[in-house]
């Protein structure tokens, strides 16, 4: 019989299709995890809607589930309870080490620009402070491009949300 | 079908639509990080049509793609503002952005109160997203706006799009959009009657065909 700690263990193996040094378990887009007769239900936060990797991610956790002997049953959850607040303070680590600056925290109304400008974030490979916004968006949509004006190296920052 | 479906279903076509608009500048804008912007939004939008087409398919009993890309052309419910195509013009294409961003926002706010709990948590996942095209548009607006050719520019072109922007709307929405709008900009925009969102405009026939043509040519396909 599989219990909840072995699908939280095999989901914590799965690596995020695009930035593969963190899991889904880091990025916290699982919500929920249920076990019944053999059946395991998922409830599975999307990180951004126009993810390409969400349809990956649902089929891996099907493969995951499906490996461990039990039924699988992914639920796609697509409201506002997903937030980059959501993930892990090792995701964030696994993060800074990967080259990406992690998320600041969600602000309580609607986020600005200028709150992104003056929102400290460190630069990835040398550590200062002194990093500027380059463009919002970026590779995916999870990402904005800054520039660290100390060691002059162009890096990536997960997106608030 | 539901008012409530007929309302998802305008918004997830003007989204799918405007994504691909946006797209269209994709290795053609003005510089690399607006290449990026503009393909990252397009990405977003049609990401928020999928998830709307989802919605209403769950009513109509039938798939996202279906309603995407088999529907006859007369069928869509876009708004003329996001079928026109505005590329190499970037003066009109940011003053469409601010508009429609704006717009949407409206929109988004009165979803987000429904009493229906899948509709207003998709409503606010969809507007944190949304709050940084926000950000984009009013970034560029601004800098048009602080430039006296960009501002003529951006002037011409909102008073040209004003018509489209107002058909995006109802009318118990669109005097709080106006104000809003001309508040931003700081100048006043013509009184005109809203272009309608059953007109389609003639290069919405070529846009439909492009964007279905992978769809008819291998229907059964799986991506």
């Amino acid at each position: 019989m599989v219990t909840a700690e072995q699908v939280w263990d095999a989901l914590a193996g799965i690596p995020d299709p695009e930035i593969p040094a963190v899991s889904l378990v880091d990025l916290g887009v699982i919500r929920d995890v249920r076990v019944e007769d053999g059946r395991v239900r998922v409830a599975f936060t999307p990180t951004f809607l126009g993810c390409p990797a969400l349809e990956l991610m649902r089929d891996e956790m099907a493969g995951a589930i499906a490996g461990l002997g039990a039924e699988p049953e992914i639920e796609v959850v697509r409201d506002d309870s997903w937030s980059t607040d959501r993930i892990t303070p090792e995701g964030r680590e696994k993060l800074r080490r990967a080259g990406f600056a992690p998320p600041a925290p969600r602000p309580e109304g609607e986020l600005g620009l200028v709150q992104i400008r003056q929102a400290v974030f460190r630069c990835p490979y040398c550590g200062s402070t002194e990093t500027t916004l380059e463009n919002i968006f970026g590779p995916t949509p999870c990402r904005s491009i800054r520039y660290c004006t100390a060691c002059r190296q162009p890096f990536e920052q997960f997106k608030t949300i | 079908m539901s008012a409530h479906a007929d309302l998802l279903l305008e918004m997830a076509d003007d989204e799918l639509i405007l994504g691909w608009r946006n797209s269209e500048w994709t290795g053609i804008a003005p510089f690399l990080e607006e290449d990026v912007a503009f393909s990252s939004i397009a990405q977003n939008e049609i990401g928020h049509a999928r998830a709307l087409y989802e919605l209403v398919a769950e009513e109509l009993g039938t798939d996202a793609d279906a309603l995407a890309f088999d529907r006859d052309d007369h069928e869509y419910r876009c708004a003329p503002l996001v079928q026109l195509r505005l590329v190499p013009d970037w003066a009109r294409t940011i003053a469409r952005h601010f508009l429609y961003e704006t717009a949407d926002s409206f929109r988004l706010m009165l979803l987000k109160e429904m009493d229906d709990e899948v509709v207003a948590g998709l409503a606010a996942k969809i507007d944190r997203e949304e709050a940084y095209h926000r950000m984009h548009a009013r970034m560029w607006a601004d800098r048009l706006l602080g430039d006296p050719e960009g501002r003529e520019r951006l002037k011409a072109a909102l008073v040209e799009l004003w018509p489209y922007a107002l058909g995006l709307l109802d009318a118990e929405c669109n005097p709080r959009y106006v104000e809003y709008v001309q508040g931003y900009v700081g100048f006043e925009l013509p009184e005109v009657e809203p272009a309608r969102r059953e007109q389609h405009l003639d290069e919405l026939p070529d846009l439909l065909r492009e964007m279905t043509m992978v769809r008819r040519i291998a229907p059964a396909g799986q991506w």
